[in-house]
């Protein structure tokens, strides 16, 4: 086999010879080439030892030479005297030195989740989600970690500008009272437009209703990643718009139409805390407890590649594939009692006009999946309709739920009045249609000032709108926003917004309960301001503090189930628990509108198209979610899952269509450059009517056919100094007719190649049996399979009294024995650990060219690994943290010591001691072991300085690091235990990545307690460790996958 | 051909390659020496304040509890630093108008510039010392910090060398005492004193490894 690049029929024809890996982590490793095998035997890539460009290798001894000379005088003076400058007064509740947390939310796309923020003196600096709150519950995802660096980015915008140049406050205090229709009453004048992204405060919400109610004056939603759809799909049932609740929990079969459910989405972590909570199971539960998913989908995401069953589709064809389920179902379901009759004739009348050719093949496939469902509990399954489906695939899949039984508090799916909130004169209208109306509105020459808060619908308004036109003509352009952005340049004032951690306000998560948000932190800036104090300016004409506008409105309209006692009572205890108790709205009756078939069969129809054409998604990224996030280097530095791509996106594509179009996978190693550096074929994409966009090609395993999938949020070009540049925008070929879906592209391929950061590949482990995986009823026949493959010498040997493979002594340990394990079974790959760890310990961002070159330093990486066919694989998540290897390897090759074996078990890393031999980090295994090969903590910038956590030391130069288990939280609950003369209690410690992981898939405990949760699971039938036959004995283990596949034979199941 | 060297040479060759071993010694140990003098460590020098704060007199001649400044030193990590205010409880009644505590006043007014003090006992930054749990354990002030009821101005007393720190951490013994007695700086062990009661008392153990102290 060539080296430079695979072949699908020859990887087809290496599976089926059973010469590739059973479990393979990218394509090249499946194919086994050269260049693959080249980079797997090196610890760090070729060349990552040197300063490479533009430094040759003189330049870098001369350098090397001046810095071992200032590191001698360095060595013989002293370091200056450090002051402390200690408070005037006092604040209440702070004891110097130690943190405290306080409770609030932070929103995406609206729709809030809670939050604890860690205030050391003052500052906040970690993000931990709210137990107490609905949409957190106790977790956190990667855009609420990476939330404090975006407070702390110094490319925030620092002051108010008109036109451009610095301003005051004042000054547009003074422009907004000329915007009010009467000076004395409330009320914005005639021409006064305002637009948001979705609204979800009820103070926010309340202030626009009574700011912008007249004909002439009115408010305007936008944001690119909606709801829409799903309002929509809800108002074809009932007539209007409903907010539907999922409670996975109690689903025993979910189907995802094109739903990734457990990455994004209002309420995704509560998904995921239900979802993965039926997916811990022991032998006894397994068949009875776990839950079964079904994915359709183009783009593979991790939902879909974590699912039993999934079927690569084209995103448009969805709708059509439906259908089939449905006039499955409405036969099925024929005979039982309880279903509604006009449920069924409706299910059966839209099954057979939504009847495709193009889904055709799949028929058994769904019918399969239809006769699961019927075949489930009464109420204990669940369809799921995807963000970004048309309203009528919400429609047909709710329709099913309620022929399923699934409609209901205590079922698996319940509707409530909306959460979000719009302008109340006109009814709902779509955010496109609002938006439209808006563009319109500015042609025409109607508006006569235009407030636009927050957002940024410059870069991301649907381009057949042609926004920026349309905007120019406003005489008054005002945009509040965090950064000076795309759409601040094209307006007269720009008003920095205060971060959500500056300000006070109030958001719903998706289940309609309330947070107070309070700030941790004054705003930075001065002139630094919210929506809310805003448009309180523009209605009362006084500069009002958010504090005193959330606080009247929760004055007046303080819920009247939230208890008997006083209002500042009622204050301090929402602003505590972080959520306003009784808030969450009550499920509404599930009552069919008239003429509801007639609705939904016109929507169902509208989406045919014929099947040769190819069509593009558009989907929200993992990392920048719709670009808001774009000028964080955390979040744009974060392996997105599947691609392990960083600081970039391309066009996705399945094999198939990468062959038939000539596009070649991207190739690396000696064909295409270093380590993580992949060089990818440029393609173009073009759509009738839009300037053509070129793009790198990736091919992705699992991908739909005849589909390319574009993630959003790139392509920033006044984003900042990280995000400006990065990527492609997909904004270019978005319209608003088919914002998350298109057919009819055109796509050829371009001379070039782009180079792309993809870490992929980065610290293979090059060992066998690494995930362990059975279906459930394997499980239950036999619990410890996962123990019997592979050869692990040191499995039991303490119990046993056998002597151990090992010349020295046992280390004992009296006291605490730390450890860890990873449930493989519970883990979604969404990547909350590793920025939670790289907030936790003070990791730095290193950039694409270093990402390149291997340099990554995230202590916690998540290793992906697929299964069966290119075409069609499954995935498995394998997080991988330092090991704490009872024999570490790393320890003995250390020549100062710099790693040692810690009385409880950790392999402990002492940067002050550390010379940069990097022995360590070549005797490692598990390739957990990062090295900073520059200066990439930075020390410079004044406001990053604010977001180091103060208990861990950020590490300079030439020095090696890795996971310590977050050994200064270990120590702060032993101390804090000592101090009560007790032992830390189980669940005491948590570290970072397990605080937030919302699967509960990893656990962190004392194995020495024998009840300890983390000793129970150790002793599990299922628990394995990594690369055992190398007896390095690891402390942090894993349990085995446990998968629930259907055995239908249509299903045509991977093997688990 | 003349001899070179003459036959003394013999012995002056052999005393000088013997005496090189007792040279480089003496070096290594004026070198140990060196680093741990107060010269180079910094100890017995006071430092210079912006207010001429007395250990000496508020400790020693009025008898104020180091917890009344040092209020976070039995929960946190920081022992914590005396806040304007705390300085003002007392000398908005006595002393009112003296030159020598300006800045403490200019600190207290509202807008005023803080009180900037500086660090006298200065730990590497990679050094994570936790005062709370150490006061828990029975050790006292004096251990570490010296007789401060006798500073008029302070300074350090020890090298703060981790040598320093292990000598009590291997054998910590040498230091416990009652807790009651932890901030009694001229506390002294009665004949009868038994460290190996409290040491089981108050559970101590000794912690040695890295990453009790480095992170």
């Amino acid at each position: 086999m060539g080296s430079s690049g695979l072949d699908l029929p020859e990887v087809q024809q290496r599976l089926a010879d059973a010469q590739g890996r059973e479990y393979w982590r990218s394509l090249e490793e499946l194919a086994g080439t050269e260049a693959f095998q080249e980079f797997l035997h090196r610890e760090f890539p070729s060349r990552a030892s040197e300063w490479t460009n533009p430094v040759t290798r003189r330049r870098f001894l001369q350098i090397m030479g001046a810095s071992l000379a200032l590191a001698g005088l360095a060595g013989c003076s002293k370091s200056p005297r450090q002051k402390i400058v200690p408070y005037r007064r006092q604040p209440e509740e702070i004891v110097q030195g130690k943190p405290l947390f306080y409770a609030t939310a932070m929103t995406i796309g609206g729709y809030a989740s809670g939050v604890l923020v860690e205030s050391h003196m003052g500052r906040p600096i970690k993000v931990e989600g709210n137990p107490d709150h609905p949409a957190s519950l106790g977790a956190t995802d990667a855009f609420a970690q990476a939330s404090v660096l975006t407070l702390y980015d110094p490319d925030r915008s620092r002051s108010v500008r008109d036109r451009g140049q610095p301003s005051t406050w004042t000054a547009v205090l003074e422009q907004l009272s000329k915007l009010r229709k009467d000076p004395e009453k409330g009320g914005a004048a005639d021409g006064v437009h305002v637009l948001t992204e979705s609204v979800t405060s009820p103070t926010l919400a309340g202030q626009l209703t009574s700011l912008f109610g007249g004909k002439g004056s009115r408010w305007h939603r936008y944001q690119p990643c909606n709801q829409d759809n799903a309002l929509q799909g809800a108002a074809l049932l009932f007539g209007k718009p409903h907010n539907a609740v999922y409670r996975l929990k109690n689903a025993d079969v979910v189907v995802s139409l094109d739903a990734d459910f457990l990455s994004c989405g209002p309420g995704h972590l509560a998904h995921v805390h239900d979802f993965s909570g039926r997916r811990r199971v022991e032998a006894k539960d397994a068949v009875t407890k776990m839950n079964r998913l079904y994915a359709i989908e183009a783009t593979p995401t991790s939902t879909g590649l974590f699912a039993e069953h999934r079927l690569p589709l084209p995103s448009h064809q969805v709708g059509a594939f439906a259908a089939v389920p449905a006039r499955e179902l409405a036969s099925a379901l024929r005979d039982q009692v309880n279903v509604d009759n006009d449920v069924l004739d409706g299910l059966r009348r839209l099954g057979e006009s939504g009847r495709s050719e193009a889904v055709a093949r799949h028929e058994k496939w769904a019918a399969a999946v239809a006769r699961d469902l019927a075949k489930a509990k009464r109420g204990r399954t669940l369809l799921l309709p995807g963000d970004g489906q048309p309203s009528a695939v919400h429609a047909l899949a709710h329709l099913m739920n309620s022929a399923l039984g699934n409609i209901g508090e205590k079922d698996t799916v319940f509707f409530t009045r909306p959460v979000e909130a719009w302008p109340e004169e006109d009814g709902f209208r779509s955010q496109r249609d609002s938006l439209a109306r808006l563009v319109e509105a500015m042609n025409a020459g109607d508006v006569k000032a235009l407030l636009i808060l927050g957002g940024n619908p410059v870069y991301n308004a649907p381009v057949d709108l042609n926004f920026e036109r349309a905007l120019r003509k406003v005489p008054f352009r005002l945009h509040l926003s965090l950064h000076e952005d795309e759409t601040s340049r094209l307006c007269h004032w720009h008003v920095p917004e205060a971060h959500y951690l500056e300000a006070w306000g109030d958001a719903r998560a998706f289940d309609g309960t309330a947070t107070i948000q309070q700030p941790l932190i004054a705003p930075l800036y001065e002139g630094a301001r919210s929506a809310l104090e805003l448009l309180s300016a523009l209605e009362e004409r006084r500069d009002q503090p958010g504090h005193d506008i959330v606080r009247r409105y929760w004055r007046d309209n303080r819920p009247s189930r939230s208890g008997s006692g006083d209002f500042e009572a009622f204050w301090r205890e929402a602003l505590h628990d972080g959520k306003v108790a009784g808030t969450a709205f009550p499920a509404e009756k599930f009552s069919l509108d008239s003429g509801w078939i007639d609705r939904i069969g016109k929507e169902l129809s509208v989406g045919k198209v014929e099947r040769s054409s190819i069509e593009i998604v558009f989907r929200p990224d993992p990392a920048l979610y719709d670009g808001r996030f774009a000028n964080n280097g955390w979040l744009q530095e974060l392996p997105r899952p599947l691609t392990m791509l960083t600081w970039d996106n391309a066009a996705l594509m399945s094999p198939r269509t990468a062959k038939r179009l000539e596009v070649r996978p991207p190739r690396r190693g000696r064909h295409g450059g270093e380590h993580g550096e992949a060089r990818a074929d440029l393609v173009r994409l073009e759509l009738p009517g839009r300037d053509p966009l070129v793009v790198p090609a990736w091919v992705v395993p699992g991908h739909a056919d005849d589909s390319v999938t574009i993630h959003l949020g790139y392509g920033r070009t006044r984003a900042g100094r990280v995000g400006t540049g990065v990527g492609f925008s997909a904004y270019t070929l978005r319209s608003s007719k088919a914002p998350w879906c298109e057919t009819g592209l055109t796509i050829t391929r371009e001379d070039g190649t782009y180079p792309l950061a993809s870490t992929q590949q980065h610290h293979d482990l090059n060992g066998t049996n690494l995930v362990r995986a059975a279906k459930a009823e394997k499980y239950e026949k036999e619990p410890a399979f996962a123990q019997k493959v592979g050869h692990d010498p040191a499995h039991g040997v303490i119990e046993n009294g056998r002597i151990p493979l090992s010349l020295y002594a046992d280390h004992p340990y009296e006291g605490y024995k730390w450890g860890m394990v990873i449930d493989l079974s519970a883990c979604v790959g969404c990547s909350a650990c590793v920025v939670a760890c790289q907030a936790e310990n003070n990791i730095p961002v290193v950039g694409k060219e270093e990402v390149m070159r291997g340099r990554e330093m995230h202590w916690l990486r998540i290793d992906t690994y697929f299964k069966g066919k290119p075409e069609d694989p499954r995935a498995y998540f394998e997080p991988v943290p330092c090991m704490q290897c009872e024999n570490a390897p790393c320890e003995l090759v250390c020549p100062v010591e710099a790693t040692a074996h810690s009385s409880e078990g950790l392999n402990d890393m002492v940067y002050n001691r550390c010379v940069g031999t990097r022995y360590c980090s070549n005797n490692c295994p598990y390739k957990v072991r990062r090295f900073n090969f520059l200066q990439y903590a930075d020390y410079a910038t004044e406001t990053l300085k604010l977001l180091h956590n103060p208990d861990v030391t950020v590490r300079s130069r030439g020095v090696m690091e890795k996971c310590t288990y977050c050994v200064q939280r270990i120590n702060a609950a032993r101390i804090e235990a000592e101090k009560r003369d007790e032992r830390v209690r189980d669940g005491e410690v948590l570290t970072a990545c397990q605080a937030a992981c919302p699967a509960g898939a990893i656990v962190f405990g004392d194995l020495n307690h024998r009840k300890s949760r983390v000793a129970i699971l150790h002793a599990s039938p299922r628990n394995y460790g990594l690369l055992e036959d190398l007896n390095t004995r690891p402390r942090t283990t894993y349990l085995a996958a446990i998968k629930n596949p259907n055995d239908d034979p249509d299903l045509h199941t991977t093997d688990v | 051909m003349p001899q070179i060297f003459h036959r003394s040479f013999n012995v002056i060759s052999r005393v000088s390659i013997f005496g090189a071993i007792f040279f480089l010694a003496a070096l290594g140990w004026v070198a140990a020496k060196t680093v741990r003098a107060p010269y180079y460590t910094g100890a017995f020098t006071a430092i210079e304040q912006p207010v001429p704060f007395s250990h000496r007199h508020h400790v020693g001649g009025l008898k104020i509890d180091c917890r009344y400044c040092h209020t976070a030193v039995e929960e946190s990590a920081f022992a914590g630093m005396p806040t304007s205010k705390t300085c003002m409880n007392c000398h908005s009644q006595i002393w009112v108008g003296s030159p020598m505590l300006a800045p403490v006043r200019e600190s207290y007014k509202p807008g005023g510039p803080p009180l900037e003090w500086n660090r006298v006992h200065q730990l590497p930054d990679f050094v994570y010392f936790n005062h709370s749990i150490h006061i828990h354990k029975g050790i006292g002030c004096v251990s570490c910090h010296g007789r401060v009821d006798e500073m008029p101005l302070t300074w350090q007393v020890h090298t703060l060398h981790m040598d320093w720190c292990l000598d009590c951490h291997r054998n910590p013994e040498q230091h416990v005492r009652p807790r009651e007695q932890v901030f009694n700086l001229a506390w002294e062990p009665p004949v009868d004193f038994d460290p190996q009661v409290y040491m089981e008392k108050y559970r101590i153990q000794s912690k040695t490894s890295c990453s009790v102290c480095h992170r």
